[in-house]
C-alpha cells in the first residue's frame, strides 16, 4: 500500500512486520524515530516483542547478541558515536555468527561533533564482519530491512547486517513508500529457526576462546560466509522482486551506463540527486552514467569492474573519508579495477551534512573530465 | 532442590592447582542446577574452562566480551522470557569484569530488575592478564599496578563496597560467600536463582597465583578471611542483612602473612602502622556486623 510517510517510521513499520522478539536500542539523533516507533508499538500491543531500554549502545548490541545466541529475531538501530561505541560487540555478533539486524541513521563522526549526515560510522566497520546494505531512498530503506534478515538467517550466512540510510536526509524525510502488508512479510520472511541456540536440553558453549591453532580457520570461516551472502542476497533479491515487484537481485544499480564516457561510483540519498544530474548531462550531450553500490559488504568488486568495463573515467565519491589514504569505496573500485588503465579520481563529498547538490555532480563531472581528482570537493578555503 | 550431586562445571579444565574460582564455579554451578545457562565474562575463568574445542560447561554457556556479561544476559532473559522457556540465567564474572569495566552494564541491568543472578568470583585483582589491580582488591596489597616500593605500601584503596552498590539498585536478594563455606555458598546460589529479579552473590575466591601462597592452602586462607573479619559472609534481603557469619575473632595479621601480595608488610621490616590500619578496618567490619563469638573464659 502506497503512503506518504517519514523514513524513519517507515523503517519501524516493516521492521514490525519482521516480527522481531526482542528490540533492544539506546536513543541517539538521527535514528530516535525509529526506536520510538518501535516503544509505541509495544505499549500499544502491536507488536509482540521483548523491549530493553538499555543504558548505552554497547548494551544495546550485547542484549541483541544474548537475546540471538538464545533463539529469538532480533534488532537494533543506532548511528554514528552510538555504532563507535559498540565497535567491539560488533566484531563479537559477527564471530558468533548471530544474524543480529540493525538500522544505522548514518551520521558523521565527532570530533567536532556533528549530529548531520555521512557515512563514516559503518565504513568504519566494514573490516567487522557485518552484512552492509546502503539505500538510495525510503522505498528501498524498507524493503532492504526484509531482504536483511531473510540473508542474515540464511543457515550458509549466518551473520550480522547493517541496514544503512542516510539520517536526515532519508530518516527524517517524507517520501512515498509502497508498504509491504503483515501477510507480504510473513509470506516471504520464514520465522526465525536458529541454526544453533543455548539451550539447556542441549548445551553448548558460545564464544570459547581460540588458540593460534583455530582463530586463523575461524576467520577464513566468516570471510566465507561474508563472500557467500553475496549469492543469497541475489536470490533473495530476485525473490523479493517477482512476489513485490521491486527487484533486488544486483548489488550494484546501473543508471544509463550503456555508453557513458564518464561512470559516477557512489551509494546512498546522493545517487538520487546524481541520477538527476545525470540527466542534465546527458540533455546537453555528457555521456555520463551511475554504478550505484546497494551492498558494500560483501564488496560486488566483480559487478563493478563489469559495469565499469566500457567507462573512460570513473569519479568515485565518497561520503567517508579513510583519513591518510582515500575514501573507502574508491579504494574497493581500484581492487576491483585492479590491471585496467581506467583513471580512478575520488571525491570526498558532503560529510557532516555539507549538501550536495546537482551542480556539484556537473562539477565533479568536469573535474573528472580535465583529470583532476583525489581531493575534498567543495573545500570553503576561507576557513581553512 | 537441586542436585548438588551432579558436577555442571567438569574437571580437566586449564586452571592453577589450587584455583579458588575453579572450586567457586563447581560450587555455584551445583547451587543453581542444570537448568541453567550461563553468561560468562572475559576474565581467567572464561580462558581456563573454554579452550576451543574444549569445554568444562555442561550447561548451556556464552562468553561475548568483557564489560557486557550483564547486558548479554539481560538478552538472553528477554528472549527466554518471550519464548516462554524456563531456564535460569547466571552470570559468571570476575571482580574486574564487575567492580571496574562491567559497572554500566551492571547499573543499567539491576535497575531494568531482569531475572538473573549475578555471581562474582571475587580474587582481588586482574589475575588473567598477570595480577593488576582492580576495584576490589584490598588495601596495602601489592600488585603488579600497585606494587609495594620504597614509597608505597601497595594498593592505595580499601575494596569498594559491591554488594552494597548493588543492593542500592533495588536488588532482592544480595549475599557475599566464601569457597571455604561451600554448603553456605551454593544454599546462597540456589536461593538467588530462585529468587525472581536481579540477585547478586560476591565469592571469595583466593588466587594461590596471583596471592603468593601454595594450592594446597587456598582453603584454609579462605577460611582465615572470614575468620580475621577482612571478608564478612552475610545475606541482605530487600536490602536489609538478614544473615552474616559469626566467628571467633583471630588477628589480620594470621590472615595476611599467609600471602606475599602482604609480604611488604613483615619484611624486610614489620609495618605496625599498616597492619594496625587494616585490623581497624577488620574491627569495623566486626562491629558493623556483629559477628564476633566472644569465647568464655575458663
Amino acid at each position: 500500500m502506497m503512503k506518504i510517510t517519514e523514513g524513519s517510521h517507515a523503517v519501524a513499520e516493516i521492521v514490525a512486520f519482521c516480527r522481531p522478539q526482542v528490540v533492544s536500542a539506546y536513543p541517539i539523533t538521527p535514528q530516535t524515530h525509529i526506536v520510538e516507533a518501535l516503544a509505541e508499538m509495544v505499549a500499544d500491543c502491536k507488536l509482540d516483542a521483548e523491549y530493553i531500554t538499555v543504558e548505552n549502545e554497547l548494551s544495546a548490541l550485547s542484549a541483541c547478541i544474548g537475546a540471538s545466541a538464545a533463539g529469538s529475531r532480533v534488532y537494533s538501530a543506532t548511528t554514528s558515536q552510538g555504532l563507535a561505541l559498540m565497535y567491539e560487540a560488533c566484531f563479537n555478533a559477527a564471530g558468533m555468527r548471530l544474524p543480529i539486524i540493525m538500522s544505522i541513521a548514518n551520521r558523521a563522526m565527532g570530533a567536532p561533533l556533528s549530529i548531520w549526515n555521512d557515512q563514516q560510522d559503518s565504513i568504519s566497520l566494514r573490516d567487522s564482519g557485518w552484512l552492509q546494505f546502503y539505500a538510495e531512498d525510503n522505498q528501498e530503506a524498507t524493503d532492504l530491512h526484509v531482504i536483511a534478515y531473510k540473508v542474515a538467517e540464511d543457515h550458509s550466512v549466518l551473520l550480522p547486517a547493517m541496514v544503512c540510510f542516510d539520517g536526515f536526509i532519508l530518516s527524517h524525510t517524507y517520501e512515498p513508500v509502497d508498504m509491504l502488508s503483515q501477510e507480504d512479510v510473513d509470506k516471504y520472511l520464514p520465522k526465525f529457526n536458529p541454526y544453533e541456540k543455548l539451550d539447556a536440553a542441549d548445551p553448548i558453549s558460545f564464544g570459547m576462546y581460540a588458540t593460534p591453532d583455530y582463530y586463523h580457520e575461524f576467520r577464513y570461516e566468516i570471510d566465507n560466509a561474508v563472500k557467500r551472502a553475496g549469492g543469497v542476497i541475489k536470490k533473495a533479491g530476485k525473490e523479493f522482486g517477482t512476489m513485490f515487484g521491486r527487484d533486488y537481485s544486483s548489488m550494484t544499480e546501473e543508471y544509463r551506463m550503456e555508453d557513458a564516457d564518464t561512470a559516477i561510483v557512489a551509494m546512498g540519498s546522493v545517487c538520487g540527486t546524481i541520477k538527476d544530474a545525470i540527466d542534465e548531462m546527458r540533455a546537453s550531450g555528457k555521456k555520463v552514467g551511475l554504478v550505484r553500490i546497494r551492498v558494500f559488504r560483501p564488496f560486488p568488486s566483480g559487478d563493478i569492474a563489469k559495469a565499469l568495463s566500457k567507462a573512460k573515467r570513473v569519479a568515485v565519491l565518497d561520503k567517508n573519508i579513510s583519513l591518510g589514504a582515500k575514501g573507502a569505496t574508491a579504494i574497493e573500485v581500484k581492487d576491483a579495477m585492479y590491471g585496467k588503465a581506467t583513471p580512478i579520481l575520488n571525491y570526498i563529498i558532503g560529510l557532516g551534512g555539507r549538501d550536495v547538490r546537482k551542480r556539484d555532480i556537473a562539477a565533479i563531472v568536469a573535474l573528472a573530465e580535465k583529470g583532476e581528482g583525489d581531493m575534498f570537493y567543495g573545500l570553503r578555503k576561507e576557513v581553512l | 532442590m537441586v542436585d548438588k550431586s551432579l558436577e555442571l562445571f567438569e574437571c580437566g579444565h586449564r586452571a592453577c592447582g589450587g584455583c579458588g574460582a575453579a572450586l567457586a564455579a563447581r560450587l555455584a554451578m551445583k547451587g543453581a542446577g542444570t537448568n541453567t545457562i550461563v553468561v560468562n565474562s572475559t576474565g581467567c575463568m572464561e580462558v581456563f574452562s573454554t579452550p576451543y574445542p574444549e569445554t568444562a560447561w555442561k550447561v548451556p554457556w556464552i562468553h561475548s566480551l568483557f564489560e557486557n556479561a550483564s547486558a548479554v544476559a539481560s538478552g538472553v532473559e528477554a528472549s527466554l522470557k518471550k519464548q516462554r522457556r524456563g531456564e535460569k540465567v547466571v552470570i559468571m564474572a570476575g571482580d574486574g569484569a564487575t567492580f571496574d569495566i562491567g559497572m554500566i552494564c551492571i547499573s543499567g541491568a539491576f535497575e531494568r530488575g531482569h531475572d538473573f543472578t549475578y555471581i562474582c568470583y571475587d580474587n582481588e585483582a586482574y589475575m588473567n592478564t598477570g595480577i593488576q589491580r582492580s576495584g576490589a582488591t584490598p588495601y596495602d596489597a601489592s600488585t603488579t599496578t600497585s606494587p609495594a616500593g620504597k614509597c608505597s605500601f601497595g594498593n592505595k584503596r580499601p575494596k569498594k563496597d559491591m554488594p552494597q552498590i548493588i543492593a542500592a539498585h533495588g536488588a532482592p536478594y544480595v549475599a557475599t560467600a566464601s569457597i571455604a563455606y561451600p554448603a553456605d555458598l551454593m544454599q546462597k546460589v540456589e536461593r538467588a536463582v530462585n529468587t525472581k529479579g536481579p540477585c547478586y552473590v560476591q565469592v571469595h575466591a583466593p588466587c594461590c597465583t596471583g596471592w603468593g601462597f601454595e594450592g594446597e592452602q587456598t582453603l584454609a586462607i579462605a577460611k582465615l578471611a572470614v575468620e580475621t573479619g577482612l571478608w564478612i559472609n552475610y545475606e541482605m534481603v530487600d536490602g536489609k542483612v538478614s544473615k552474616v557469619k559469626k566467628v571467633v575473632k583471630k588477628p589480620v595479621e594470621e590472615y595476611l602473612k599467609t600471602q606475599k601480595r602482604f609480604r611488604h608488610l613483615f619484611k624486610p621490616a614489620r609495618q605496625d602502622a599498616e597492619i594496625a590500619a587494616i585490623q581497624a578496618m577488620a574491627d569495623r567490619n566486626f562491629e558493623k556486623y556483629g559477628i564476633e563469638i566472644k569465647l568464655k573464659k575458663e
